[in-house]
């Protein structure tokens, strides 16, 4: 440090986020290796890649303009997304309460709260695709195996925030009520759903607009909606309507979160 | 009326809370309950309606051993003890009204609860109590729009709806400016004699305990070291309450105590203690 | 007081809600059984594979115990490639999102078509699902990773940049104008002013979606981009559900190791 004729050093650094200078630049050629190492360990066509661009251009000019002249099947597919949105979105709010309270440390016996817990985890895990082709397996093709598969992603998603706000809620108010000698369900009512409903609608609507996203999907694997058209549309290179499709696509979920941001104000 | 005998309360984590406490109330006085963080004030309280588990002795409430009984009978017995917090506790999102009448849920079945609809004679115990601390008009206010000392006087007609033979007091003014803090004590003695029912109250401003109760218990390491009258509240008392420290100026002084003792007359309707005022 | 007294005195009913709001509240509640059930019977559903599902459950199930651990090794370079998908594409995400996310800022953009531009951009990434990006890709690119890298670049600069975007608009404006009143150039506004409040954010939801991306990366097998979707879509086309269960338990291992991750690092951000 120099000091100029005051006393004072006359440079000053601010504090890193990382103090340790070993461990920042570790960190930091830790990095840089890592993007060298998983770059060469994937085993990338560049020859494919370079005839890439000039390909997307070629898709781009096919894409353009949109080609809405099949809008009967594209309407039937979104029409088909839509109702297995909401279908989902209203049975997973339902079955996300007893799961959730389940899941919370402070209300649900230890045993119950780790069941609970296990079945959240578990339906997380797994990517929807993945329990869409589980369920057409059981249930066959159509909206049915993605309405279950929508339940299961939405249920579980609900039921994780509700767990996590019933953790979180203020303990002497349900202490309160109890020192009044109310039994567990009035429990319930009186100081744990006040608390929790605001949050709990708010997420659902949430739900729903993921759901519609979701939905649109999971036809990709024969779980119905419009994500069968799009698929087909791609591997037959009928690339104007596929514009179509994710221009509608695209529409719907913003018109969607309007709708859910609407809704979610009125809530506060 | 209520009798506590030989209280221990050890937690899982080792600490003794208390270390067998005896102290009975026989009379419908105000029992001022002092002593410094940690003596175990909060958990005498917290014992005698079981939301604390005592780890042994006994609690008996006008003949029904509460430390005996089973989850259905705690519940009843719980009715019939009325508790004030030191956070008001009160259910942020319901209204005034709805926080009120919660205090006779030990009461009415789960439907009615669920859908408001309580007996007509509670709903007019409600507003009557809501009058008579100086809250009429604002059963319809959100309870997280009223101002602390507001809020208190929701826990105290919450705790009296229920009609309860016993007052629990935790710590009702720590949370509040020292003048909404006298009201608010000054409501609870009010209270308190009116119906002719006993309350302890934990209270760790010794002047108020002084001021206000009848009777002053102190702890001390989840000991009972002093139980006496407020005027017995000597110095060397405080110290082995609370330790070593000048108390000469904390201790009221009797004349003092004449002004502030004698209790406004009963109200009638005309409010005893100002409404909504700032500070209130 | 007398108990008549004292009933003429108090009203002895009290509702929280008036007659209207009460009906605004049921029709609420009528209207959204009303289209859940709308929705379930509109559906094309034949209701009755219902009945054995717990049959064909039960049956799939069987069919997956043991899981075939010879299988494991190629398991493995399946999953390392995934996780090398997510952490690439959300690298890639990083420098992409945040420039975007200033465009949709209201504060921090030029103009409203720029602020328009930004909105667009990531109300598109948002609505496009990770896999319909990677069918995009492939398309463009061909079968492989880099499809899959570029599919979950395209989907995170939506999320990331939604997110910073509102931290952008929440910031302090007094730090802003302070640093403007000193004579700041906008750039120095930017990064001294508006940069640090908004830092935390980035970190978090850049850890948040990269947990986010690795179970995305899980399926863009299923449509040619790489990882280890690739693999489950081949073994439960040809119904060999033993290689299946092994790779759902692979999967099942990451995705908890990069939850604790992300969470942890959560932790320490704020």
């Amino acid at each position: 440090m120099s000091e100029a004729s005051t006393g004072h050093p006359t440079v000053w650094r601010p504090p890193k986020l990382i103090e340790n200078p070993v461990l920042r630049y570790g960190l930091l050629a830790g990095a840089l290796a890592y993007l060298v190492w998983s770059l060469g360990a994937l085993e990338i066509d560049w020859a494919r890649i370079s005839v890439g661009l000039p390909r997307a251009q070629n898709m781009f000019e096919r894409m353009i303009p949109p080609d809405f002249s099949r809008w009967e099947l594209l309407v039937r597919g979104i029409t088909e997304s839509v109702l297995i949105a909401f279908a989902a979105s209203f049975a997973g709010m339902i079955l996300a309460v007893p799961l959730g309270l389940a899941a919370a440390v402070n209300l649900a016996p230890r045993p119950v709260y780790l069941f609970a817990r296990l079945l959240v985890v578990l339906s997380r895990t797994f990517h929807e695709i993945i329990w869409a082709i589980f369920f057409v397996k059981i249930v066959g093709f159509g909206a049915l195996a993605g309405v279950l598969t929508l339940v299961v992603a939405s249920t579980s998603f609900i039921s994780k925030m509700l767990a996590e706000d019933v953790e979180n809620m203020n303990a002497g108010q349900a202490e309160a009520v109890r020192a009044t000698g109310a039994s567990f369900p009035k429990l319930l009512t009186y100081a744990i759903v006040p608390q929790i409903l605001p949050r709990y609608l708010g997420v659902s609507i949430y739900r729903l607009d993921a759901n519609i996203r979701h939905s649109t999907v999971v036809g990709i694997v024969g779980a119905g909606g419009i994500g069968q058209v799009l698929a087909a549309s791609f591997s037959r290179y009928d690339y104007d309507f596929s514009l179509a499709i994710l221009l509608v696509i695209i529409g719907l979920v913003f018109l969607g979160e309007i709708f859910s941001n609407w809704i979610r104000k009125r809530l506060r | 009326m209520l009798e506590i005998s030989d209280l221990v309360k050890t937690y899982p984590n080792g600490l003794r809370a208390l270390h067998g406490v005896n102290l009975a109330v026989d009379r419908p006085v105000v029992v001022a309950v002092i002593g410094s963080s940690g003596a175990g004030k909060s958990t005498l309280i917290r014992c005698i309606n079981r939301l604390v588990p005592p780890t042994s002795g006994k609690v008996v409430l006008n003949g029904t051993d509460i430390t005996a009984l089973g989850r259905a009978g705690l519940r009843k017995a719980r009715r019939r003890m009325g508790m004030i917090f030191q956070e008001y506790n009160l259910v942020e999102r319901l209204t005034v009204m709805e926080n009120v009448l919660s205090g006779r849920l030990g009461y009415v079945g789960f439907w009615r609860a669920y859908r408001r609809q309580f007996p007509p004679e509670d709903v007019a115990a409600a507003f009557e109590l809501l009058d008579r601390v100086g809250l009429s008009g604002r059963e319809d206010a959100r309870a997280d729009a009223l101002s602390g000392g507001q809020r208190q006087r929701v826990g105290i007609a919450r705790a009296l709806m229920q009609r309860p033979e016993l007052l629990l007091v935790d710590e009702p003014t720590a949370s509040l400016d020292p003048k909404t803090a006298r009201q608010i004590m000054r409501l609870i003695v009010e209270l308190a004699h009116e119906r002719g029912t006993p309350a302890l109250v934990n209270i760790h401003d010794v002047a108020l305990a002084q001021g206000f109760a009848d009777r002053i218990v102190g702890l001390s390491d989840g000991r009972k070291v002093f139980e006496g009258t407020p005027a017995e509240l000597t110095p060397d008392a405080l110290t082995e309450i609370y330790g070593e420290e000048d108390w000469s100026s904390t201790i009221r002084r009797s004349d003092d105590d004449e002004e502030e003792a004698a209790p406004p007359a009963r109200h009638d309707g005309a409010q005893a203690i100002a409404p909504e005022t700032a500070a209130g | 007081m007398t108990v008549d007294q004292h009933k003429s005195r108090y009203p002895e009913v009290w509702r929280r809600f008036g007659p209207r709001e009460t009906l605004i509240r049921y029709a609420w509640y009528l209207g959204i059984v009303f289209v859940a059930a709308a929705s379930l019977s509109t559906l094309d559903i034949t209701w009755v594979y219902l009945l054995d599902a717990h049959v064909q459950a039960y049956d799939l199930l069987e069919r997956m115990v043991p899981p075939d651990w010879s299988y494991f090794d190629v398991v493995v370079g399946a999953m390392i490639e995934t996780v090398h998908i997510a952490t690439l594409g959300t690298v890639a995400t990083l420098l992409i999102a945040f420039p975007v996310a200033f465009l949709a800022a209201r504060n921090t953009t030029f103009n409203s078509f720029t602020w328009a531009v930004g909105r667009f951009i990531l109300v598109a990434s948002r609505s496009i699902n990770t896999v319909v990006w990677a069918l995009i890709f492939v398309a463009i690119f061909g079968p492989g990773p880099v499809a899959g890298i570029w599919a979950i670049a395209a989907r995170s600069i939506g999320f990331m940049g939604k997110l910073t975007a509102e931290a952008i608009e929440e910031i302090d404006e007094g730090t802003v104008e302070a640093i403007e009143a000193t004579g700041a150039s906008r750039l120095q506004v930017l990064w001294i002013g508006i940069l640090p409040q908004v830092l935390p954010v980035i970190y978090g939801t850049t850890v948040y979606r990269w947990d986010i991306n690795i179970r995305e990366s899980t399926v863009l097998g299923f449509v040619g981009a790489g990882g280890i979707g690739i693999l489950l879509y081949s073994s439960i086309n040809q119904f060999i559900w033993q290689q299946v269960s092994v790779m759902l338990i692979a999967i099942f291992g990451v995705v908890v190791v990069s939850e604790l991750v992300s969470a942890t690092v959560r932790k320490k951000i704020t």
